[in-house]
């Protein structure tokens, strides 16, 4: 299978083998009119299997969210057809309306309005805790 | 404008201005009485509450102020399905600063968000009650003269005491405390808690003896073992009374403990130890009143 190099744009590669479309929906790429791969299960010295996404046009994402969803991905950033960027992405302070809070005491599991927030309170183990309730994020 | 919604909003400097205030007040009553002429605390008690929300009106009361609100959901539109940002948006109309206690745990934090008067979290289901620490805080100050140094042994159920979790936080900016967690295994500390202290370098053991733990003691915080907690009937019987502080239990301990407790107690401290002068559950009740009004004359504003 062959899929074009992109000119100006991101790359997000060793995406865990399964997870690609999941990033997909999470940075709302069903919404821009570029070209789009999404490679999934693609063979990978590192983890075996892997998805890639490559994203061909130049746009804002926020990309240490992804960070959260799936720790170990690479973020490469296109100019020109060059490589002109590579970084993984940090797990992101605040994490609005992306995870729901699971603990049927929070005010949040009656009142609908409510966006929920989580804060990071253990960057070490990736922990998560609603900022109103405390409860811990659950996967 | 700043609302009180988990103890460890206000700084170590913050704490001691409002026990200064509290011990200001006690001393000198008549200087306080009329510092809140005019204002209006409205408590809005989503579900029922005795000595809080009394607590509170009294605190008011004894301020020169006024009180306005409801104790429990079915007397406020919430039971209509008014949202909690929506009722302080009204109240805010009428009050100047709200006392609030709810069932949703961060009910007041939302409300906090939303209001436009400064908001007190009076409670919000197991997660915080700020106060109550207050008047822990004070309590102990005004028995002890300090924080610092001192070992704090916590007895009863620490997994869910959101009373115990609070005072941790609390005491754990003074130098020197440590504490000691006395608690059947099933209602031990949580993890997360153990973690902070391991983390921030305080000192603590684990025990689920409280007479092996009393001699040690300066403070000794009891709380309910409910038995609610245990997953079987067998269990709580053989454990609720190992946590039952009698006057025969004191024996071992220092001649200047203090013994708190957040109250209402079942039986977890027997009668017989009221008339000893190391229980301080009593006067933490009145200590409440105190430094309530020191933090509704903070938040108001008020010289």
């Amino acid at each position: 299978m062959k899929i074009d190099s992109i000119k100006n744009g991101i790359v997000i590669d060793h995406i865990r083998a399964g997870k690609g479309m999941e990033l997909y929906h999470f940075l709302h790429l069903d919404n821009l009119d570029c070209s789009i791969a999404l490679i999934k299960n693609v063979p990978s010295k590192k983890l075996g299997k892997k998805d890639i996404i490559k994203v061909d046009t130049d746009l804002q994402l926020n990309l240490d969210i992804l960070g959260y969803i799936d720790p170990g991905v690479t973020i490469n950033i296109i100019k020109n057809g060059e490589r002109v960027e590579k970084f993984h992405p940090q797990l992101p302070e605040r994490l609005t309306n992306i995870i729901q809070c699971k603990n049927p005491r929070c005010i949040t599991s009656v009142e609908q309005e409510i966006p929920h927030i989580f804060k990071l309170s253990d960057r070490e183990n990736g922990v998560y805790r609603c900022i109103y309730c405390e409860s811990k994020a659950k996967g | 404008m700043r609302s009180l919604i988990d103890i460890i909003d206000l700084s170590v400097e913050e704490i001691d201005s409002l026990i200064t205030t509290a011990n200001d007040i006690i001393a000198n009553p008549d200087k306080y009485c009329e510092k809140c002429n005019r204002k209006k605390l409205a408590t809005l008690f989503f579900e029922p509450s005795t000595r809080t929300r009394l607590s509170f009106e009294a605190a008011m009361l004894e301020l020169g102020g006024s009180v306005i609100g409801f104790s429990g959901a079915d007397s406020s539109s919430s039971a209509k399905g008014e949202s909690v940002s929506d009722t302080v948006r009204t109240v805010g109309c009428y009050a100047d600063i709200i006392a609030m206690r709810h069932p949703k745990e961060g009910a007041p934090m939302i409300a906090s968000m939303r209001s436009s008067v400064p908001i007190i979290n009076a409670g919000d289901g197991g997660h915080n009650h700020p106060t109550q620490t207050l008047a822990d805080l004070l309590t102990i100050q005004r028995e002890k003269g300090h924080f610092d140094h001192l070992t704090v042994g916590l007895c009863g159920d620490l997994k869910f005491g959101r009373t115990v979790h609070s005072l941790i936080h609390a005491l754990s900016r003074y130098e020197g405390v440590q504490f000691i967690m006395i608690s059947p295994d099933e209602l031990k500390i949580p993890d997360y808690i153990v973690h902070e202290l391991e983390t921030a370098g305080i000192p603590y053991t684990e025990t689920r003896s409280l007479e092996e733990a009393m001699p040690h003691l300066d403070i000794l915080y009891m709380t309910r073992v409910q038995r609610e907690r245990f997953f079987n009937e067998a269990d709580y019987i053989r454990l609720k009374d190992s946590y039952v502080l009698t006057p025969e239990k004191l024996t071992p301990a220092k001649r200047d403990l203090s013994i708190l407790h957040p109250l209402p107690r079942v039986n977890e401290i027997s009668v017989a130890v009221d008339n000893d002068p190391r229980a301080c559950y009593f006067k933490q009740v009145l200590n409440g009143k105190f430094i309530r009004m020191a933090l509704i004359l903070k938040l108001l504003g008020v010289e």
